[in-house]
């Protein structure tokens, strides 16, 4: 296997060039290692060599992100990497950003496994780690002989294009994106020891922390129900009996839009479920129980509304992903909205 | 229109209406045909008035 | 309440003449299991097979995995109110068929559970490729309704269990556990300096194949209550769900409720193990609040310090979970949660459909919407065609090669969240 060429980058202080008052030193690049990049070259064994080093301020980087971020790739790009590795930048948070700046951009724009290394508080961890790989590291440089042991080999499987694994099996920061991974003890004693640890005020991580989820702005309200055109969405898994288009049981991969033009009653000899996480008996014998059209079509004629729209739309809520569910609606909202459609009762179970 | 509104209030969704059961959001097997429909009608009255009332933040209708 | 469980090891299962455990070997007359079996009128008729560790395997639809056990002294019979009568369990001596399980099998409505690979890259996600194991197949009388049709399925598999397990009544066993929980007033006694911990083990209970049922009991018609942790060995829960595979408690995650054996390990050491606190996940709101409500209340009256939550399944449970963790942890007690994960197969997707702060303490049985190639089996057990249905499954899940390609949804037991298992997810 050829030697692979690494770049490491670096800041004024662990180029050895000074300290705060060297933060404004501008992008320089050398051949070869710069202080600790002698460790990793060393570290590397072989496999890779570090062929040049590019150093920039704290300060600099920061106040001139843009121009200091072009600099940095070029004089990078002039090496030709096969890697690069930035920091690391334990809890200094100026060269944090800076390193997962640079780290980001070489992955985006020079199409170049990079990866940067720092500790979990460093606010760069928090801007970069859905961007760029992040090892976990001490919070000093007292930590650069384990970060180094770690980075390495994560750089060298990132750059061979190996399967990357979980975040606690790697060592990169949590990144957001859930990967499996088999612990060595099973889940109701690591259950048992975190409350131990809990109860007696020890520290201990979480394996899975909070979701977010996002917010939208509230609609403006419909001006006049007795003459809009309302359209039926659920995620109950209502379609047509036989379910033409299989859509899945569990975590669906589409959608179903269905004609119910002149359809003023779902019955248990047309419509069913697909939706395979709650009990399907009842939804079986009267689909209107999720689907309300047949109340819909009273409205209709009552002018309550002013029309059911001919289509409605189905899937499955049953284990379907968040980014699944908006891609969805997505595509469906766009329809709707070239439809004419005013307003939208979605159901779900 | 969903039965579990603390979900819909995590994902986020603003106008809610609180339904009778997971299986059956709109139905109940338990009453007849036309107790059914009756409970579908209430239901679907207070969608519609949700739609038509302005809300700055999320808004459950009980 | 004091249990003994005496584990007799099995290596193998075979058919033959006598019905009997020797030298580790259940033997099995078919005719007279079958017989049995076909003693309920709504079973026409059943047929069994065998899959033993490292068979190239594959069994599905799954609907539970039982152990067989019997109890050789002590109150009642394994699975009271259900194949034995009513009477509470959970003490003197039970011996257990360790290394053997039932397996029950076949359609009952659209949307089976799950899969069992007894060898491959399969095998590694469930724990019962390591089992011997005697798949029960029933097929029903013509035109069963599909509540009476699981129920006839779910009391074979029981009455299995109980045939096999009553062949070890008088075996020596092979090795003793003892398991013991003092009443409320003597563990204080005995461990005043130790914290007091329970456990809350929600139980699915949301219609067909979605349920679970207490001393008979369907449990979505009980109010939050409390068990003795060795009431569970001896079948006082037993599991009516399956859907989806990877996250539903059988009957076997019951009897070997791994979380109540981690804290038994601890217990009178660096915990006070006080009880079981068992709650359902209903499908209206005010049950959910109601029982939630439950959970934490009688979490304070037995003056515990924390508690260990177990989930069963995922989506609107997790709201189940939230609330008893949110209301339990207002109590001052501390808690930790364990659950699975859904979070899409490039794993990016938010892992829960509900979620709080104070759950800060979660324990993860990794993400079901994994997906993983199964190889062709050289024998299958049940239906193949199966798999472009079962959830997890999708259209095109089966190819034509008999391999299948799909999310560990669809193995059983594989995202457990009683904690049985190593997997986990970051």
């Amino acid at each position: 296997m050829e030697k692979l060429r690494a770049v490491h980058y670096i800041n004024q202080f662990f180029a050895q060039i000074g300290g705060e008052e060297k933060a404004d030193h501008k992008p320089e690049a050398r051949e070869g290692f710069v202080g600790p990049g002698m460790a990793f070259n060393a570290e590397f064994s072989g496999k890779a060599e570090i062929v040049g080093t590019v150093i920039c301020g704290d300060s600099y980087f920061n106040e001139n992100l843009e121009m200091a971020t072009k600099e940095v790739l070029a004089m990078i790009k002039s090496f030709k990497p096969d890697l690069v590795i930035a920091g690391p930048a334990f809890n200094a948070g100026r060269y944090g950003m800076a390193c997962g700046t640079v780290a980001s951009a070489v992955k985006k724009e020079l199409g170049i496994p990079a990866i940067t290394g720092m500790y979990i508080e460093n606010p760069g961890a928090d801007s970069f780690k859905k961007e760029v790989y992040i090892i976990e590291t001490k919070n000093s440089a007292a930590g650069m002989r384990d970060a180094v042991k770690a980075m390495v080999p994560f750089a060298l499987k990132l750059a061979a294009g190996e399967k990357i694994g979980a975040s606690a099996e790697e060592g990169y920061i949590p990144n957001g994106i859930r990967v499996n991974f088999f612990e060595k003890k099973r889940g109701s004693e690591r259950a048992v020891e975190m409350l131990l640890a809990k109860l007696s005020g020890k520290p201990f991580t979480t394996e899975f922390p909070m979701p977010d989820f996002d917010r939208v702005e509230p609609n403006p309200a419909v001006k006049d129900v007795s003459k809009a055109t309302i359209a039926l969405v659920t995620s109950g898994g209502i379609v047509p009996k036989g379910n033409p288009d299989h859509i899945e049981s569990s975590s669906a991969s589409k959608y179903g839009k269905y004609d119910i033009d002149g359809i003023f009653d779902l019955t248990d000899a047309t419509y069913e479920t697909a939706h395979g996480g709650y009990d399907p008996v009842y939804a079986n014998q009267d689909a209107d129980r999720v689907l309300p059209v047949d109340i819909l079509r009273e409205f209709e004629k009552e002018g309550k509304i002013g029309k059911l729209h001919r289509y409605y739309y189905t899937t499955t809520g049953n284990g379907t992903a968040v980014a699944s569910a908006k891609a969805f609606a997505e595509k469906i909202g766009k329809e709707l909205a070239a439809d004419g459609v005013d307003a939208v009762i979605l159901t779900s179970t | 229109m969903c039965t579990v509104v603390p979900i819909s209030l995590t994902v986020g969704a603003n106008r809610i209406v609180p339904t009778v059961a997971i299986p059956h959001p709109l139905g109940n097997p338990a009453l007849t045909k036309e107790e059914e429909k009756d409970i579908r009608r209430k239901l679907l009255n207070k969608a519609l008035n949700a739609l038509s009332t302005e809300v700055s933040e999320q808004t459950v209708f009980e | 309440m004091k249990l003994e469980l005496g584990n007799i090891i099995i290596h193998d299962i075979q058919f033959g003449n006598v019905s009997k455990v020797e030298k580790g070997i259940i033997y099995i007359n078919k005719n007279e299991l079958g017989a049995l079996l076909s003693e309920d009128e709504n079973i026409k008729s059943v047929s069994f097979e065998i899959a033993r560790p490292g068979e190239r395997i594959r069994i599905l639809p799954v609907k539970d995995v039982i152990e067989p056990r019997i109890k050789v002294s002590g109150r009642g019979g394994i699975f009271p109110g259900m194949i034995a009568k009513v009477d509470t369990v959970g003490s003197g001596r039970t011996n257990v068929l360790k290394g053997a399980a039932v397996v029950t099998a076949g359609k009952i409505v659209g949307f089976q559970e799950g899969i069992i690979d007894m060898s491959g890259p399969g095998a590694e996600y469930t724990p019962f490729s390591k089992l011997n194991n005697l798949v029960v197949i029933c097929e029903p009388v013509p035109g069963l309704a599909q509540h009476a049709h699981e129920k006839a399925v779910r009391l074979a598999g029981l009455k299995a269990a109980a045939y096999l397990g009553n062949l070890g009544k008088d075996i020596d066993a092979d090795e003793v556990e003892i398991f013991e929980t003092p009443s409320l007033k003597e563990g204080i006694l005995k461990y005043p300096e130790l914290p007091r911990v329970a456990y809350v083990q929600m139980l699915q209970t949301q219609g067909l194949l979605h349920d679970t049922y207490v001393y008979g009991v369907d449990m979505k018609q009980s109010l939050t209550t409390i068990l003795y942790p060795t009431e569970l060995m001896d079948g006082a829960v037993v599991s009516g769900n399956c859907v989806s595979a990877c996250d539903k408690n059988t009957t076997y995650h019951h009897l070997n409720n791994p979380v109540v054996r981690d804290l038994y390990a601890k217990h009178g050491k660096e915990l006070n193990f006080t009880g079981v606190i068992i709650t359902n996940e209903n499908v209206y709101l005010a049950d959910k609040e109601r029982s939630s409500d439950w959970s934490a209340k009688l979490a304070e009256l037995l003056g515990v310090d924390g508690v260990i939550i177990s989930q069963e399944g995922f989506g609107n449970p997790d709201t189940d979970l939230i609330m008893n963790c949110k209301k339990i942890e207002a109590k001052g007690i501390k808690t930790v949660i364990i659950t699975d994960e859904y979070a899409g197969r490039d794993g990016a997707s938010q892992s829960l459909a509900d979620a709080d702060a104070s759950a800060d303490a979660v324990v993860t049985g990794g993400n079901a919407n994994m997906l993983i190639k199964l190889p062709p089996m050289e024998k299958v057990i049940g239906h193949i065609e199966a798999a472009d249905v079962i959830a997890g499954g999708f259209d095109g899940s089966l190819k034509s090669d008999g391999s299948i390609e799909v999310e560990l949804q669809v193995i059983t037991g594989a995202t457990n969240e009683l904690g049985f298992n190593r997997l986990s997810a970051r």
